[in-house]
């Protein structure tokens, strides 16, 4: 199964605006989508798991997905976290 | 109707309004835990139903409101359409329970999760709380919590508004807002002040208002007359319509009562809203942040790309005054290309005028674009130091912008060690700019950014009220400017009291020169040195707001109507 590991990228970590951004993007790719932090993994539609696992700035997170045009959505989503909305 | 009582709060601004009041509908009750007789699957239906149009009319609501309150009411969306949610409240309701409750218990369950998270994670709180009762209230069939929405003007009464709220506040009706909590920095009171909506905030008792009493909101004294006579309400028009003829007076250049020039800048943040700035009667702009030439790039622009936006700043304000503040990086708004390591507390961090100095090639492009388009146009182009903690560092920046031809450098004063040593700060700079923000959250310890800490974010403070007069008297000493920047400025009485303290320009948002201007006239040197001593010999924000409030009123303000 495809996977992309990336270290987040917006200062206060994955929370509100930039959390929805990446739940968006994996809704409209119609593809389950799982994030792993740690030994910890979800469902990256979940904008509740996304936010409950405390993802700071820095934190490297696994995002994996399967179905057709699976390493395209993964580039897509890996480009998300590794933009700083903050800023 | 005899006899009226009053309520009395923390005002913002200066205005008056009359009208009847509207509650913002109570929190929905805890619903009960039992069982269901509807059965699970219909209890289903009914759950997906209201979660489905939760999220669909919170949508709604953030494409009406656009901008940042937009993100918000975006990310709220998802969490009403949660499939991890979903799950959980199908299971609840599998074990008998209604919808109601099963939503109830999901998202206090999600909620108490992230409130153990702490920090930023845990302010997200509040909105998971807000989804929930509008999911119950959905199912419920009564009125979603929020503003209400009736088809004529009112006084809104809150215990506090979210962002969410005053997002969608329609400024047409609403005549006026009452809090019973939030201080003078809550998210409600920097809303006033932007939009100049009458408020009166941290009132006692605002509560115990009910929907239809009919008030008058006077934020000037901080007083909300409940039932008002007759003749309040006759004295209150009176004022209103005084006070209506005073604002259509031309705008002219800042000055207290006795001629003393108090010159009214605008804080800017890009060149979009230079216009609006002129037209309200900026002298001037006292702050340019320059941070929107940075965002969304990875790497600094060119000098040539500065020089134009520079260029088209000073062109507006031929002859006057325009302060630019060198890029302000770190902390609350970080840039990729100058925040490379990741910091525990960034607020006391590698930032400001240190980010700066650690990239010393962007600091020399930003200087240079500057003085290029100063060259090249009439305006009066000054250049200050974000951060500055030490005379070493003001030594540094006024040197390297002098070396690259900016001819007039100065310093921000936000951290207390440069308002303690400003004699010797001033004595190598040609100005100082006081960003009362930052100086209250270092003089505090009280991080800007946490609502948990906002009661401390008050610039009243007569800790920060003591090192805002030590710039004021090293200013005065050495005969340099000392202006100030920040909220601060925009709170026109707390303006006057800068001004005792020896602040010599204000800058604030254009919205509030109006307010400002028309308090400075009120009072004289002397006057606005008697209320700075005030300020200062009390205890606290409170005391000394309270204090400088009490001497500032008339005594007998409803005595000026010529029938009396």
């Amino acid at each position: 199964m495809p996977e992309r590991t990336v270290t987040i990228a917006s200062a206060h970590g994955l929370h509100a605006r930039p959390a929805s951004l990446f739940v968006q993007a994996v809704t409209a790719s119609g593809l389950p989508v799982t994030l792993t932090k740690g030994d910890k993994t979800l469902n990256g539609a979940s904008i509740l798991g996304v936010i409950s696992l405390g993802i700071e700035h820095g934190d490297q997170v696994t995002l994996s997905a399967e179905g057709d045009n699976a390493d395209a959505v993964l580039d897509q989503l890996a480009e998300i976290l590794t933009t700083d909305f903050d800023a | 109707m005899t006899v009226s009582t009053t309520l009395v709060g923390i005002g913002i601004g200066r205005g008056l309004a009359v009208g009847p009041i509207l509650r913002m509908p109570d929190p929905l009750p805890e619903p009960s835990d039992a069982a269901s007789s509807q059965g699970t699957d219909a209890e289903k239906v009914r759950a997906a139903g209201a979660l489905a149009a939760t999220a669909a009319d919170i949508r709604l609501r953030g494409e009406r409101a656009g901008g940042a309150a937009q993100d918000v009411l975006e990310a709220q969306a998802f969490m009403a359409e949660d499939p991890t949610l979903k799950d959980d409240v199908n299971d609840r309701i599998d074990s008998g329970k209604t919808a109601e409750r099963a939503v109830f218990e999901a998202f206090v369950q999600f909620r108490d999760l992230l409130v153990s998270m702490g920090g930023y994670m845990g302010e997200r709180a509040t909105d998971l709380d807000d989804v929930s009762q509008r999911v119950r209230a959905n199912l419920q069939g009564v009125a979603a919590p929020g503003v209400p929405d009736p088809d004529y003007s009112f006084v809104l009464v809150a215990r506090d508004l979210a962002p969410a709220d005053t997002a969608l506040l329609d400024l047409d009706k609403v005549l006026a807002l009452i809090t019973s909590d939030g201080g003078p920095t809550s998210h409600t009171a920097i809303l006033a002040r932007e939009k100049s909506i009458v408020a009166v905030v941290g009132t006692k008792g605002a509560l115990s208002l009910e929907d239809g009493d009919t008030v008058i909101v006077d934020a000037s004294t901080g007083v909300v007359t409940v039932d008002p006579t007759d003749a309040e309400r006759a004295a209150s028009v009176t004022a209103l319509e005084s006070r209506a003829a005073a604002s259509t007076v031309p705008v002219g250049p800042g000055a207290l009562a006795d001629g003393t020039p108090i010159p009214l800048l605008a804080n800017l943040g890009s060149v979009d809203k230079l216009d609006d700035a002129v037209a309200k009667g900026a002298e001037g702009v006292g702050l340019f942040r320059t941070e929107f030439l940075f965002l969304d790039s990875e790497t600094a622009p060119t000098v040539a790309d500065q020089e134009a936006k520079y260029t088209a700043l000073f062109a507006a304000f031929p002859g006057k005054k325009v302060v630019v503040r060198a890029l302000d990086a770190g902390a609350d708004k970080p840039l990729s290309f100058l925040n490379d390591e990741p910091e525990e507390n960034p607020a006391l961090g590698l930032r400001g005028l240190r980010a700066l100095r650690a990239h010393e090639s962007i600091l020399r492009d930003q200087l240079t674009a500057v003085a290029n388009a100063a060259a090249a146009t009439t305006a009066d182009a000054w250049v200050m130091a974000p951060m500055v903690s030490t005379v070493e560092e003001a030594r540094y920046f006024v040197s390297l912008a002098k070396e690259l031809g900016v001819k007039t450098a100065g310093v921000m004063v936000e951290v207390p060690a440069a308002a303690l040593l400003a004699d010797r700060i001033l004595a190598e700079s040609d100005f100082a700019s006081i960003g009362t923000n930052d100086l209250t959250q270092y003089t505090l310890a009280a991080d800007r950014l946490l609502g948990s800490v906002a009661s401390f974010q008050d610039p009243w403070h007569p800790a920060v009220l003591r090192l805002v007069g030590e710039v004021g008297k090293a200013g005065a000493a050495l005969g340099k400017p000392v202006g100030i920047c920040g909220e601060a400025a925009a709170d026109p009485l707390l303006a006057v009291v800068l001004v005792g303290l020896g602040a010599t320009s204000l800058s604030m948002s254009p919205a509030a020169l109006a307010d400002v201007r028309a308090e400075l006239a009120r009072f004289t040197t002397a006057q606005t040195e008697e209320f700075a001593e005030l300020a200062l010999s009390a205890n606290s924000a409170v005391e000394a707001r309270a204090a400088v409030l009490s001497a500032a009123t008339p005594k007998h303000p409803n005595q000026h109507t010529e029938s009396e």
